[in-house]
């Protein structure tokens, strides 16, 4: 085969790809799975928020996970009816296959109760944080 | 002086190497060069040389590449966009990620596995690629299937 047209059929779809990939990340998509609570807080080892909990799962090899775990820190510091917990997710398997987790980060947002509202994968901006979580509280 | 045993939280904030995250980024450029050449000339010497660069950067961190050479001494005192430093182990793990398909490559090229050869070059190309343009991180989404495999 032509090895130009090679190079097309590899570079066209990746570029593709990244732009789609690019554009689904970090979105915040609520939830329509129902209202069984998706964790529990002894799965966590930590209460849950009063109002909501953030529960962020993370991996060694991410580097987003960091700036979201310090974005999601700094926002419920002025928040005190929600937790934020950032969970491993290697050492969680269990949790991850239940949940359904394919890439890191990937964010629940619980209500108090534990059920899923919505999630965000790959690093949320601010603005979409905040704006789901006045949607809730 | 007692010292407590490690705890997981004790491991998972002990302080990671950081670099530069704007020097994989460029590296994957240079990768994404080289490797369009090799599926281009159909070449196993040039994936020969991107599977050492590979090797340098996932034993020892994309920071000691030639490319994160380059990247050190000509491109970042003329970049004026601010610094932001991340932790080495994501690229280092797109790195490791690299070597196999090079090396998966190589073997093909040389003993004239025509479709194989394009293919983990074809796909090593796309991953560089996305790096480059995209800033995609692709231990962020790889790394836990292979972990769920387990």
């Amino acid at each position: 085969m032509n090895s130009l047209l090679i190079l097309g059929i590899v570079v066209v779809p990746t570029l593709a790809f990244g732009f789609w990939h690019k554009s689904t990340r970090g979105k915040v998509r609520g939830n329509s799975h129902g209202s069984t609570p998706a964790l529990s807080a002894e799965e966590l080892g930590i209460a849950f928020g009063s109002r909501v909990t953030l529960v962020q799962f993370s991996s060694a090899f991410c580097s987003p996970c960091r700036a979201t775990k310090a974005l999601l820190s700094n926002i419920v510091e002025d928040l005190p009816d929600v937790v934020h917990i950032d969970i491993d997710a290697e050492s969680h398997l269990e949790l991850v296959r239940r949940l359904k987790i394919i890439s890191t980060p990937t964010t629940l947002i619980l209500d108090r109760h534990g059920v899923e509202i919505a999630r965000a994968v790959g690093a949320p901006k601010r603005d979409q944080v905040l704006a789901s979580l006045a949607a809730i509280l | 002086m007692t010292f407590t045993s490690a705890t997981s939280t004790a491991v998972s904030t002990q302080s990671p190497i950081l670099i530069d995250a704007r020097g994989p980024r460029f590296g994957a450029a240079i990768t994404s060069v080289l490797l369009a050449t090799a599926l281009l000339a159909h070449s196993p010497l040039v994936v020969a040389i991107s599977l050492v660069f590979f090797f340098i950067g996932a034993l020892r961190g994309p920071q000691f590449t030639p490319q994160g050479l380059i990247f050190k001494k000509f491109v970042k005192p003329r970049l004026k966009s601010e610094t932001t430093l991340e932790d080495v182990r994501p690229p280092r793990f797109a790195q490791q990620v690299g070597l196999a398909f090079t090396a998966v490559a190589l073997v093909a090229g040389i003993a004239s596995w025509s479709a194989l050869f394009s293919v983990a070059v074809g796909l090593c190309l796309a991953a560089a690629l996305l790096n480059a343009v995209f800033n995609f991180c692709l231990g962020c989404e790889i790394y836990l299937l292979i972990a769920r495999l387990r």
